[in-house]
C-alpha cells in the first residue's frame, strides 16, 4: 500500500501545489516502461487510470476476506460486509452526504443511477403533461432515460439552451420551469468543459416545485463536492472516472425521497420478506441494491476517494485549472488559425479540463489516429452527446481531457502531434 | 507495427481532398440511402440512378473521416456505369478484402494458407480501391471504409427487385 501523507505534494514549494510527475509514479499504466510503450493519456473524461492503492485495495480484499455480503455468519463474510458498508460511508463522506449509511446507493455506473430515478421516482410521480427540463449539453445517460419516459408517459421534455459562450442560457429559466416536475442537469459537460452554475437553477427549480437531479460524473472526480451546498435532490457519479474501478456508480438522494420511492430491480438483498403473494422491501439503501453488489468495486472506490482526499481535491482543481489555461494558450499559440475550441474560456470556477476542438478541417478520427501513433490518447467522436453535436454544427470533435496526473509535457506532446496532423493532411 | 503510411496512402488522401461524384440526385427517381457509423458520427448518403439494371449515375454526400469519405469517392468512381450485378460483385470483393485481412490479422500470419477464400478477387480487379487494404491493419477503421459499401449495398437491394 502507498503510505499516507501528502501524496504528490511538491516539497519546498508549499503544500498547495500538486506534483503530477510524482503522482504518475503511482499509476502503473502511466509508467514510462509500460509494456507496449508509454502513453500520453488525455482521455480521463472517458475513464481515468487508477493508482496502485486502488488496485491493491481490491486485490487485498479478494485475497483475504471475500465472501458474499449481508448473509454469512462466519468471520470473513462479516468482514466483507463491514468493508462494503464502510466503503459506502467513505464514498458518502467524500461528497458530504448528510446520512451516508442510508442515502448512498451503489449502482453499476452513473447511467444506472439516473435510470434508477427514471424508473422509480419518475414513473411513480410523473403524469402525462408534466415536464422535465434538461439542457442541450447532456450526455446521453442523462437524456435517453428521459426520452424513454417521455415516449412512454406523454411527458414533455424541455431543453435549457446553450449560449454562444458555451454556458447555459438561463434567460428563460422561469418560463421553462412552469409545469416542470424535474430538472435533470449535468454539473459539468463531458464535451465542452462547461461547469454549470447549479445554484440559481436549483433555487429556481425548487421555487417552481420541481426536484433536481444532478449528473455529477464530470464534477465529483475533479472538485470538492458538498451535497448540502449543491442543494440537489438526486446526485449521481461514476467510479471509473475518479480513479476507481469500472462496474460501480453512486446515487445519492435524500432519505425521505428514497423512502417514498418504489424499489428498482427485484431479487435478493432488496427484500425484507417474500411470500407467495408478495414481498416487503428492505431498508435503505439495500432496497435499491438487488442481487450481489459490486463488493470489491466498492472497496476500490473507497480507496480511490481516500486517495483523492489525500491528494486534496482543492489541489486537483487548482492543478487542472492552471493546466487547462496552459493547454488552451499553447494550442492557440501553435495552431491558432487551424483550431476551433468548443468551450468556455479558461476560468477556474466555470471551466474544467475537458478541451474539445476542430482542427484544420481534418476529421477527428484522423486527428486521433495520427496522435495514436505517438502514444497520445485522445477521444474522437460525438462523446455520447449527439444533440450537443448538432448544436455545435459538427458530427464529431477531438477531445483532450486533463486530470491530476497530466502535466505540461502531455500538453506539449499534443501540440507537437497536431503539427504532424497538419503536415500529413495539408 | 503498422505505420501511418499504410493507412494514409497518397491516393486515399487525394480522394479525400478532391472527392469524386460529390453531390446529390433528385429522389425520386434516384434511390437515396443513408448510412451512419454510430460510433464516430460518420455519415454517407448514396444517390443511385439505375436504368435498365445499370447504375447510370451515382452521387455521394455526407461527412466523415478521410477513410470513409475516400472509400465513398473511390467506390463511386468504380461503380458508376456498371451493371447492378457488377456493382454487387464489387461490394462483395471489397468487403472480402476487408474481412479476409481481418482474419489474417487475427491469426497474425498474413501468409497463412487458406486465409483467402475462393471468391476473392485479387487486388487488381479492385483497381485503386486496393489502396484501402492498409486500413485492415487499423481494425477500428474498417467500419469507416465499409460504411459507404454497406450503404450502396442497401441501395442496390432497393432498386434490385424493380429492375430484375
Ligand atoms: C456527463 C456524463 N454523464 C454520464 C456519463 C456516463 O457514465 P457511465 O458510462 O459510467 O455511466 C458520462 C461518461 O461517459 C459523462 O461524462
Amino acid at each position: 500500500m502507498t503510505g499516507g501523507g501528502d501524496v504528490g505534494a511538491t516539497r519546498g514549494t508549499g503544500p498547495e501545489r500538486l506534483d503530477p510527475r510524482a503522482l504518475r509514479k503511482e499509476f502503473p499504466l502511466l509508467a514510462p516502461d509500460r509494456p507496449g510503450g508509454p502513453v500520453v493519456y488525455l482521455d480521463s473524461a472517458a475513464s481515468s487510470q487508477r493508482p496502485r492503492a486502488v488496485l491493491e485495495a481490491m486485490d487485498e480484499y479478494y485475497t483475504t476476506t471475500h465472501a458474499n455480503v449481508h448473509r454469512g455468519v462466519y468471520a470473513i463474510a462479516e468482514e466483507a460486509t463491514r468493508r462494503y458498508e464502510a466503503a459506502r460511508v467513505a464514498v458518502g463522506r467524500f461528497v458530504r452526504a448528510p446520512r451516508p449509511a442510508t442515502e448512498i446507493v451503489f449502482t453499476k455506473n452513473v447511467t444506472e443511477a439516473i435510470n434508477l430515478v427514471a424508473y422509480t421516482w419518475a414513473r411513480k410521480e410523473l403524469r402525462p403533461g408534466d415536464a422535465i427540463l434538461v439542457s442541450e449539453l447532456e450526455h446521453h445517460a442523462n437524456l435517453v432515460p428521459w426520452l424513454m419516459l417521455a415516449e412512454e408517459r406523454g411527458i414533455e421534455l424541455r431543453f435549457l439552451p446553450l449560449a454562444p459562450d458555451y454556458h447555459l442560457d438561463l434567460t428563460d429559466l422561469d418560463r421553462l420551469l412552469d409545469g416542470a416536475r424535474l430538472v435533470a442537469l449535468s454539473a459539468a459537460s463531458n464535451v465542452l468543459g462547461t461547469v454549470v452554475d447549479l445554484e440559481p437553477v436549483v433555487a429556481a427549480a425548487h421555487r417552481a416545485g420541481a426536484l433536481v437531479l444532478v449528473d455529477g460524473a464530470q464534477l465529483a472526480p475533479h472538485r470538492p463536492v458538498d451535497l448540502g451546498r449543491v442543494g440537489a435532490d438526486f446526485f449521481g457519479f461514476t467510479g471509473h472516472k475518479m480513479l476507481g474501478p469500472t462496474g460501480i456508480g453512486v446515487l445519492w438522494a435524500r432519505e425521505e425521497l428514497l423512502d417514498a420511492m418504489p424499489p428498482f430491480l427485484g431479487g435478493g438483498e432488496m427484500i425484507r420478506d417474500v411470500r407467495t403473494d408478495g414481498f416487503t422491501s428492505n431498508d435503505l439503501p439495500w432496497k435499491f441494491e438487488a442481487g450481489t453488489p459490486p463488493i470489491a468495486e466498492a472497496v476500490g472506490l473507497a480507496a480511490a476517494v481516500e486517495y483523492l482526499e489525500r491528494v486534496g481535491l482543492e489541489r486537483v482543481h487548482a492543478h487542472e485549472s492552471a493546466l487547462t489555461a496552459y493547454a488552451i494558450d499553447r494550442l492557440r499559440d501553435a495552431h491558432g488559425e487551424q483550431l476551433t475550441i468548443f468551450g468556455p474560456e479558461p476560468d477556474p470556477l466555470r471551466r474544467s479540463g475537458v478541451i474539445s476542438f476542430a482542427f484544420a478541417g481534418v476529421h477527428p478520427h484522423d486527428v486521433a489516429q495520427v496522435l495514436d501513433t505517438r502514444g497520445i490518447c485522445v477521444r474522437a467522436g460525438h462523446h455520447c452527446a449527439k444533440p450537443l453535436m448538432r448544436c455545435l454544427g459538427v458530427g464529431a470533435t477531438t477531445r483532450a481531457s486533463l486530470y491530476l496526473y497530466n502535466d505540461e509535457d502531455d500538453v506539449d506532446a499534443l501540440v507537437d502531434g497536431l503539427a504532424e496532423v497538419r503536415e500529413l493532411f495539408a | 507495427m503498422a505505420g501511418l503510411e499504410d493507412l494514409y496512402r497518397e491516393i486515399i488522401l487525394d480522394h479525400y481532398r478532391s472527392p469524386r461524384n460529390r453531390g446529390d440526385l433528385p429522389s425520386p427517381p434516384a434511390v437515396r440511402v443513408e448510412g451512419f457509423n454510430p460510433l464516430c458520427g460518420d455519415e454517407v448518403v448514396v444517390y443511385l440512378d439505375v436504368v435498365d439494371a445499370v447504375v447510370v449515375d451515382l452521387k455521394i454526400s455526407g461527412q466523415g473521416c478521410s477513410i470513409s469519405q475516400s472509400s465513398a469517392s473511390m467506390m463511386s468512381a468504380a461503380v458508376k456505369g456498371r451493371s447492378v450485378e457488377e456493382a454487387r460483385a464489387l461490394v462483395r470483393s471489397f468487403k472480402a478484402l476487408m474481412s479476409i485481412h481481418e482474419a489474417q490479422l487475427e491469426t497474425d500470419d498474413a501468409d497463412a494458407p487458406g486465409a483467402a477464400g475462393p471468391d476473392v478477387l485479387d487486388a487488381d480487379a479492385l483497381g485503386e480501391l486496393a489502396a484501402l487494404q492498409g486500413v485492415v491493419k487499423f481494425p477500428v477503421r474498417i467500419k469507416c471504409a465499409t460504411l459507404p459499401w454497406n450503404t450502396l449495398s442497401q441501395g442496390l437491394d432497393e432498386v434490385g427487385p424493380a429492375t430484375s
